[in-house]
């Protein structure tokens, strides 16, 4: 009943192909952004920020970049960590060399660096697929983080390749309280997330489906394989190397390459599995669902462990973490292998009838 | 040219102990098409029980055997418990499941036998073999002999065991194609519990050559690491192509490390150590340009 399309009707083509074409949608998306853009600054306090939010936002958005990657062009990648330490390795350096650059074309910049470290990384998948193209990415992540770690000219020869990042300073002025890191961090989150929700259904996006679920077919349908792999790679890199970005000036404020390892590319890459591959919506339910875990367990397993009496060490209790955290992976998996995203779906399906029965 | 010659024969030598980990992939990748990323975890498993038990007293022998049910049973469990719920499941989702329970033995293995370093002791020395020192004044390390001769042995167990027993015969079908061999009354689940178990003993033998070399310790799981190349390169697929895949890894590493480094120096300045960690992948990279299913990988045909 609360969640019923049946008597909106489009009357002109602008409102049939709008990018939300039902109106309980709309109203969602529009009280859940004022709830980010107004409510959160007003309530949320300062760790919740810095700790939670922050980092949520900018996963989310490297996880989208993942998923446009894997999710809608079916390309597997295990180096998205390196794309975002190339993002923020650019966004420093351009920061630094460029006299007077606005933070946002640095980031922008930032982007297209990453953009066409991936298109150079992406150039294998014309040629291998699957399991050897994901082994090959794994090529990209250890290289890139190597090439940052020992060319002492891209970290401006500090020790072992850490960069501080700049002030960010944004039309003259600049932010430093968590706050307005966050609503710059939201801003540019959900402009790119719209973008990409756009993308996935224009010509360019339904080029990608096509290619995930049959290259072949794609191919003999008129599909150009080439451009569309490549573009699939551009766009990922550029989604994770503006995250990479933010990672570096919004969240941490000082990076060294080894931060990005290959155990954030696979954080990325959960993030996309448990919230469900080739979904917009999905890659901001995985990634909050991958950051919460840890900061869960992390409270609930000293509780649980004086509740009982348990004489846990400390380190015991890391090594439980890692456990519980494999653990419910594969039950995530072995329970709804379509992720969160397809729990939603079946939540509406119910929302529709809901409260009767019929 | 004996320094090239000793870099190269260490290099091999090395190749073979990743040929071992390489090994296990291949074993499971093979009969059920999933690609196993839990393999260095299972070897970190398996090189901590047999420290382990013989930390509780038991003798060398016994906790190998011992060693050998707990990843036997392993393997078992994970099949029954995660894997066979994922029948039909994309590849991606089975291979996701493989990085969450790599996950769970990481946590679980030190949460039951300690998670500081030790030794492994085998009764082998790590020396030079004082022969070869003296007539070709090569530095040629006993043990990697020794664990070249465990892995071709271990090789030729599998290839017989694959060839001539009834149960190598039901494996080689499934791998074949998996409906073909349930039509003709193959019970598809046992064999993958089979596989799971010969993949964990196949674990336990790199597990303690690898341990005995390195100490056992966390880092034994970044074996998997060092294995994923040398498993494009051969085809994963092909046990063949593990050895021959490793080997060419194990030496082009090691040259590489030797003979790159200074070039760059002198193009770039700066040290450039390291290189092993990417190294193969480019390696293997490039190889893949060439030939897309990697050595005596299966072609593979696309049909619309």
């Amino acid at each position: 009943m609360l969640y019923r399309e049946a008597g909106q009707f489009k009357t002109s083509y602008a409102a049939d192909q709008q990018l939300f074409p039902i109106r309980q949608d709309r109203i969602g998306l529009i009280v859940l952004l004022a709830i980010a853009f107004l409510g959160v600054p007003l309530l949320a306090s300062e760790y919740w920020f810095s700790a939670i939010l922050i980092p949520f936002l900018i996963f989310a958005l490297a996880a989208l970049g993942l998923n446009i990657l894997t999710g809608y062009a079916g390309q597997l990648s295990l180096g998205s960590a390196a794309f975002m330490a190339v993002g923020a390795y650019a966004a420093y350096n351009f920061q630094l060399r460029v006299e007077g650059i606005p933070l946002l074309v640095s980031f922008i910049c930032a982007g297209l660096t990453a953009a066409g470290v991936g298109i150079l990384f992406g150039l294998p998948s014309l040629r291998i697929k699957g399991f050897y193209l994901a082994v090959a990415t794994l090529a990209a992540q250890f290289f890139i983080v190597w090439c940052l770690t020992k060319f002492p000219w891209l970290s401006n020869n500090s020790s072992s390749g850490v960069i501080s990042t700049q002030k960010l300073m944004l039309f003259g002025h600049e932010l430093n309280t968590p706050v307005e890191k966050y609503l710059l961090v939201l801003s540019i989150v959900v402009f790119m997330a719209l973008g990409a929700k756009n993308m996935v259904r224009s010509t360019t996006g339904r080029a990608w489906m096509a290619v995930r679920d049959m290259d072949v077919a794609a191919s003999v349908i008129g599909i150009k394989l080439m451009p569309t792999k490549l573009l699939a790679f551009a766009v990922s890199s550029f989604y994770c190397g503006v995250a990479g970005a933010l990672y570096a000036f919004c969240y941490l404020g000082s990076v060294e390459p080894d931060g990005f390892s290959l155990d954030m590319s696979f954080k990325i890459l959960f993030m996309i599995i448990i919230g469900g591959v080739g979904s917009i919506m999905g890659s901001f339910l995985g990634a909050a669902f991958i950051l919460l875990l840890p900061i869960f367990l992390d409270v609930a397993l000293p509780f649980f462990a004086e509740l009982f009496g348990l004489p846990f060490s400390s380190a015991t209790v890391s090594h439980i973490q890692i456990l519980v955290f494999g653990a419910l992976i594969m039950f995530f998996l072995i329970v709804e292998p379509h992720g969160l995203a397809r729990l939603w779906q079946i939540a509406k399906e119910k929302l529709r009838l809901w409260p009767f029965p019929h | 040219m004996n320094f090239f010659f000793e870099v190269l024969i260490g290099g091999l030598l090395s190749g073979v102990m990743y040929a071992l980990v390489a090994l296990g992939f291949v074993l499971i990748y093979k009969a059920s098409g999933v690609f196993n990323f839990a393999q260095g975890a299972m070897v970190y498993l398996a090189a901590l029980s047999v420290v382990g038990v013989m930390e509780w007293g038991a003798p060398l022998w016994l906790a190998v055997i011992l060693a050998f049910t707990i990843m036997t049973l392993f393997g078992i469990a994970t099949e029954k418990f995660v894997l066979r719920k994922l029948v039909n499941q994309p590849p991606i989702a089975l291979f996701m499941a493989t990085i969450g329970l790599a996950f769970f033995i990481e946590g679980l293995a030190p949460m039951v036998f300690g998670s500081e370093p030790r030794a492994l002791e085998l009764g082998i020395v790590d020396e030079p073999i004082p022969w070869i020192l003296d007539n070709w004044n090569m530095v040629i390390s006993k043990f990697d002999l020794v664990a070249a001769g465990v892995a071709s042995l271990l090789v030729a167990t599998l290839a017989l065991f694959f060839q001539y027993t009834r149960i190598g015969r039901a494996l080689r079908a499934v791998a074949d194609d998996h409906q073909a061999a349930l039509s003709i009354g193959i019970p598809l689940q046992n064999i993958w519990a089979i596989v799971w178990g010969v993949a964990g003993f196949v674990a336990l033998v790199a597990g303690m050559m690898w341990g005995a070399r390195n100490g056992v310790q966390f880092a034994l799981t970044f074996t998997a690491l060092k294995a994923l190349p040398v498993l494009i390169l051969g085809g994963f697929t092909s046990v063949p192509g593990a050895i021959v895949g490793g080997l060419i890894i194990g030496a082009s590493e090691k040259l590489a490390e030797i003979y790159i480094p200074p070039v760059m120096q002198d193009l770039f300045g700066g040290n450039f150590g390291g290189i092993e960690g990417w190294f193969p992948y480019v390696l293997a990279l490039l190889f893949l340009l060439v030939r897309p299913e990697g050595l005596f990988g299966e072609r593979h045909i696309d049909r619309v």
